[in-house]
């Protein structure tokens, strides 16, 4: 599969900040590929520095093979951008924007074709602070595809947006992919990121800690499967460390926890039905992306991603009895 | 060349959405050169101590010209820039590879449409509320007019440049334009202001846009030191005023 985009050691500093410490990155054609990490950890700089609108201090960016330095103009018409905290002027109709964008574009475009494939037909003379939300961001995205790039990059499109704006956004995202073009996500909304992205990569103070696609992650970093159970009698506690793919037991008040990876959920279910504890009632809590995302903040210290019962965790808490 | 033409329609067409720019700059000089008609009349002084020897209203019509011009300049441009680059307009404009130069042309382009729609509206009025004289020599009063459009173009990206935010620009300039308006021949008779406020007054772009319209204006021919003055201040607002802008989009 050809490669959209390669990043390698990257660097950005700003005064003595260090904005992107060292990143790499490779976005295959066709992805969507998500960037996340907390504020100020460099997301939005890599991507300013991969579309050419800062200059990296270091490190070496290709854009289909090209070299954005040594031919802005080629890797300009490969790729379009919807930029975080930008915006247009309130007073501009959505036909006279489009208009004004496809002029930049340098190619012809059917400007009516572009706002119906975005939904924009009934707004075309609305003003731009007029239209929604969600509307807005359908329009930048409109104007980010205005040349037809074959890739795209999209940085918090869906921030201070409410719950079905979001849906939308993601929607209109899915839409960009179906269209062939490889996007390049920014984003600091794991279930975002998770229902989008066919691969992630996680940036902490300008570095890359994790890379993968999401479900990657999230067994890697997410803490495991927690299985819990009230179970007073303790009659399968030393054989629960003898099923495969546990990595931790706790009990606590008679409720039993069972925290593994992979899958280890069938042969637990075994062992509970032939100790006679088919009538168990079983709670199952899968990791979430958001699990694994905040143990990497943690700096990958702690396994405890999976939300556990009242009280914190039973692995802290409780009497471990089996690794 | 087609970026310019598209962006230099969109931005006439926001200006004239603007409805307190328009009244502030095309509306306002109307009715306050109206009442200082109606206030002063247009009967020269008889000892040709005031308004240089012609009649009141024929001397604040070319002022009044000039001050549309630097209304558009010092509150309408640089109030527009400001809030372009507060709300991540510029930063839009920057990503999909819009030129600095067709921003600064477009920019140029709309005050030049604002002067002569403030000009005509000027003309108008003093064709029908009084017998105006018109100007001796066209020609002259149309490269005053260009050149003070021009200076006040520079002096505008300038403001809208350092300006932190549209609000502050809005400040400053209201501020920048009363004063020059006070002394700069559009308020009371420059020869009736004190020796300071006259000195002021010279320091203080206006004076020389007023002056450069009213000789050719009122038949003193044209005058090439005003005209030298409005383009060595274009040029120096213009030299500060592109870096400022490159750095703070």
């Amino acid at each position: 599969m050809a490669v959209a985009l390669k990043i390698d050691e990257l660097r950005k500093s700003y005064g003595t900040t260090r904005a992107v410490d060292g990143v790499d990155l490779v976005v295959d054609e066709g992805a969507i590929f998500g960037i996340l990490g907390p504020n100020g950890s460099g997301k939005t700089t890599t991507v300013e520095c991969a579309y050419g609108l800062r200059k990296a201090d270091s490190g070496h960016i290709t854009v289909f093979g090209l070299d954005p330095r040594t031919e802005p103009d080629r890797v300009a018409r490969l790729v379009g951008t919807q930029l975080q905290d930008s915006a247009l002027p309130d007073r501009i109709r959505v036909w006279e924007a489009l208009h004004l964008f496809a002029t930049l574009a340098r190619q012809r475009v059917d400007e009516n074709a572009a706002l119906a494939r975005w939904g924009l037909e009934g707004k075309r003379a609305a003003s731009y602070g007029s239209l929604s939300g969600g509307q807005r961001q359908r329009l930048l995205v409109a104007l980010a595809l205005v040349a037809r790039p074959r890739l795209v990059f999209l940085d918090e499109m869906t921030t201070g947006l409410d719950p079905n704006a979001r849906r939308e956004v993601w929607g209109l995202i899915e839409q960009v992919r179906r269209e062939g073009t490889t996007v390049v996500l920014v984003t600091h909304f794991m279930d975002e990121a998770y229902r989008l992205c066919d691969r992630v990569a996680m940036l902490v103070r300008g570095r890359k800690v994790a890379e993968g696609s999401p479900a990657e992650l999230v067994d890697r970093y997410g803490g495991g499967t927690v299985v819990r159970f009230a179970e007073p009698d303790d009659r399968v506690l030393p054989q629960l460390a003898d099923v495969p793919g546990v990595i931790g037991i706790a009990r606590d008040n008679g409720v039993v926890e069972v925290r593994g990876r992979g899958a280890f959920l069938a042969p637990l279910g075994y062992l509970l039905t032939t100790s006679g504890l088919s009538d168990l009632e079983l709670q199952v809590v899968q990791p979430s992306l958001e699990d694994a995302y905040l143990s990497l903040l943690d700096g990958g210290r702690s396994l405890d991603g999976g939300r556990s019962l009242d009280g914190g965790s039973l692995l802290d808490g409780g009497a471990e009895v089996a690794r | 060349m087609n970026a310019v033409r598209a962006l230099s329609w969109v931005e006439l067409k926001l200006f004239l959405r603007e409805p307190v720019t328009v009244v502030f700059t095309l509306a306002l000089p109307p009715l306050v050169l109206y009442v200082l008609s109606e206030v002063f009349g247009d009967t020269p002084d008889p000892a040709g101590e005031v308004f240089r020897g012609v009649g009141g209203a024929t001397f604040y019509l070319p002022a009044y010209f000039g001050l549309v011009i630097a209304s558009l300049g010092l509150v309408g441009l640089p109030v527009h820039l400001a809030a372009y680059r507060e709300r991540g307009v510029m930063r839009r404009f920057q990503a999909a590879r819009m030129p600095v130069s067709a921003l600064l042309a477009s920019q140029l382009f709309v005050l030049l449409a604002g002067a002569a729609a403030g000009g005509a509206l000027l003309l108008g009025l003093a064709a029908v509320a009084w017998d105006a004289r018109w100007p001796v020599s066209w020609p002259g009063v149309g490269v005053a007019a260009v050149l003070g459009v021009v200076m006040f173009a520079a002096i505008g990206v300038l403001l809208g440049a350092v300006m932190p935010t549209a609000r502050a620009a809005q400040g400053i300039g209201v501020l920048l334009w009363f004063t020059m308006m006070m002394v700069s021949g559009a308020g009371p008779p420059p020869e009736v202001l004190s020796p300071a406020l006259r000195w002021i007054g010279d320091l203080l772009p206006l004076k020389h846009l007023v002056v450069a319209l009213q000789d050719p204006w009122l038949g003193f021919g044209f005058n090439w030191t005003q005209a030298a003055i409005l383009l060595a201040v274009g040029t120096a607002a213009a030299g500060l005023a592109v870096p400022a802008l490159r750095q703070r989009r």
